[in-house]
């Protein structure tokens, strides 16, 4: 089985600096692609390649480049490494960052020279700080080796690299809200369009990826589209950071082949249930997916299989709900962070959001009616899609929703008994 | 007023950008290295500096989580609240934190040695509970491992 992305990071070991990584055929895309592809040739193999964006979207990655206004060859561009990982549940990039930075690098060359991007950022989330400091060296060394700066290799491309880190807020990682907070702005959504590829940072033609996105480049130019196609199982290409949390055996994180089975995940690669502890349900993706539960085991976890089951893939790592968790303090856990997190531009998200927590709230502590599960109902359609300015508030509606129609009974149980089932449990076992 | 190390380092990221306030956060970070908050006084020196209004630059430095407008203590603790934290327990955590500090979520210990913080994700979620002391992270807590983690930051 190929693992791409990972097959040289072992937990045992240092990351790879850039002798460990040119040892190891690291920066052949670089000459590769500057010596024998047009940008627009990258470009098309990188959509043939049919890799979808790994941020949660999954946008195809090569039709967003094509995006870019290509004609004017004195027009500034942008590349953006999204680094701003703050998904709750969400541990992936992290891996990638502080193992292989040079194989993120080499992936924003290869991406910079097919939109002919002559300035790109690494927007890092400040919590990585054994991240930035192993960033910034790689980049240093990629300066010395002659992979960035002026003429590289000897091609005429020249290329800019800066590290930047956040001051911490989950919007930032939205794409047009991370350019306002390069541009030393509050973080808040930009109106769409123009697209970001037209007129991103600065106002100029801009390109922002996910950084396991990004990571996948050098391997599909080195081994072409269609060995890329070909690592995936179902229906999507290529391989898969997915990771497990919560009570179960082994959490962790593994690069697999894209559509491994949920099941596979949770019972071979994270060991299965700890001893006294069921499963419930997970959130597939990151905190803002819908639920999966018991009869979506065998759904492979790939863009189009998860969708067909009402949820998302979003960023592949699992967060596992048991049976001594409360699904309603579980919920309210999650829109917590939501309220807490919006940025307040638009009205339904900045006066839903907490209201949505306070009746959760209400929930939990045995003060709920039954009206307020309609009430409920109602707030994820008017923060649903199409409602809101940016897509944080139907996220955050989505582990609500499907909360509301696999766990009712718990909620209803909440009502009823005024007090949360899961109180003595809470106060007094070995299990909290 | 700057001190001529910190306009030091302005100057540099300054030059970097192609309009001068969009090193705005990079100054009010490198103003709150320095003297560990940003006062009032501090932001009016900055924004002088950054040729914005202060009333422009206290609402960049007000959106961010980071960036502290209130004095803090030596030591920041961030412990984590998100999701996987609270499946496996993060609220434990914050008890034995408050039976240790004497301080809740927001307030710092009457000799300024720590300050206590919820935040969101730390990104090792298989690692939960997690949270950070200054610039390093500490997982998979337990009460135990939270005592002698305590004791290294004076
Ligand atoms: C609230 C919010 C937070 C986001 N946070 C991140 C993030 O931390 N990292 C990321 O890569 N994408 C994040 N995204 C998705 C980005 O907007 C964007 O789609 C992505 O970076 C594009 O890269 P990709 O096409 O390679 O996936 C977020 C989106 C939203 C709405
Ligand atoms: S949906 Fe929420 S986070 Fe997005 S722009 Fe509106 S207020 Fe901001
Ligand atoms: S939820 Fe605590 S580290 Fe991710």
């Amino acid at each position: 089985m190929e693992r791409p992305l990972t097959q040289h990071i072992s937990a045992n070991h240092p990351w790879l600096n850039l002798k460990d990584y040119t040892a190891v055929g690291g920066y052949q895309a670089v000459h590769r692609a500057l010596k024998s592809f047009t940008p627009q040739e990258i470009t098309k193999t990188v959509q043939d390649s049919e890799l979808r964006g790994r941020g949660g979207a999954g946008f195809n990655t090569g039709m967003k480049w094509s995006f870019v206004p290509m004609d004017d060859a004195t027009q500034t561009k942008y590349l953006i490494a999204n680094a701003d990982e703050m998904e709750p549940g969400t541990f992936k990039d992290r891996l990638l960052l502080e193992g292989n930075p040079h194989q993120l690098i080499e992936g924003m060359i290869v991406s910079a020279y097919a939109i002919q991007a002559n300035t790109s950022y690494i927007f890092l989330r400040w919590a990585y700080k054994k991240a930035a400091r192993i960033i910034k060296e790689a980049i240093n060394e990629a300066y010395a080796a002659g992979y960035l700066g002026k003429n590289i290799l000897g091609s005429g491309f020249n290329l800019e690299m800066h590290l930047h880190t956040g001051v911490g807020r989950y919007i930032c990682g939205e794409e047009t809200a991370l350019l306002n907070a390069l541009e030393g702005k509050r973080a808040t959504p930009r109106t769409k369009p123009p697209f970001p590829q037209v007129s991103g940072l600065f106002g100029k033609p801009t390109i922002v990826n996910n950084v396991e996105t990004l990571c996948n480049i050098p391997h599909i130019i080195n081994n072409g589209a269609a060995w890329f196609k070909a690592l995936g199982l179902g229906a999507d290409a290529g391989t898969k950071l997915y990771g497990v949390s919560g009570q179960v055996n082994e959490p962790g994180l593994w690069e697999l082949p894209m559509g491994t089975t949920v099941r596979e995940l949770l019972e071979e690669h994270a060991g299965g249930m700890k001893p006294g502890f069921q499963f419930r349900g997970a959130l597939p993706g990151g905190a803002s997916t819908d639920f999966l539960v018991t009869e979506h085991l065998d759904v492979k976890m790939d863009y189009q299989s998860v969708a067909a089951v009402g949820s998302r893939l979003g960023t592949g790592t699992m967060i596992i709900l048991d049976d001594h968790t409360c699904p309603v303090g579980f919920i309210h856990n999650l829109e917590h962070f939501f309220a807490q997190e919006s940025c307040g531009w638009c009205t339904p998200c900045r006066e839903g959001l907490p209201w949505t927590e306070k009746i959760l709230l209400s929930l939990e502590n045995g003060q709920g009616r039954l009206e307020d599960l309609e009430l409920l109902e109602t707030h994820t359609k008017h923060l649903g899609p199409g409602s809101t300015f940016c897509a944080l508030a139907p996220g955050a509606m989505e582990p609500l929703q499907s909360g509301l129609k696999y766990f009712r009974e718990d909620f209803e149980k909440h009502i009823h008994e005024k007090k949360c089932p899961w109180d003595e449990e809470r106060n007094g076992s070995h299990l909290h | 007023m700057l001190s001529a190390k910190e306009i030091k380092k302005l100057d540099h990221e300054i030059a970097l950008v192609p309009i001068r306030k969009s090193a705005c956060i990079e100054a009010l970070k490198i103003v709150q290295q320095q003297r560990g908050w940003v006062s009032d006084e501090s932001l009016r020196d900055i924004a002088e500096y950054m040729e914005m209004s202060a009333e422009e630059l206290d609402s960049v430095a007000t959106f961010y989580n980071l960036i502290f407008r209130k004095p803090v203590g030596r030591n920041i603790i961030l412990l984590c609240d998100s999701i996987s934290c609270y499946v496996m327990g993060y609220k434990k955590i914050y008890q034995h934190l408050q039976n240790r500090l004497h301080i809740k979520f927001g307030e710092t210990t009457a000799d300024a040695r720590f300050t206590l913080l919820p935040n969101a994700c730390l990104g090792c979620c298989d690692h939960a509970p997690a949270l950070m002391i200054n610039n390093d992270l500490y997982r998979d807590l337990t009460n135990d491992s939270l005592d002698e983690i305590l004791e290294e930051y004076k």
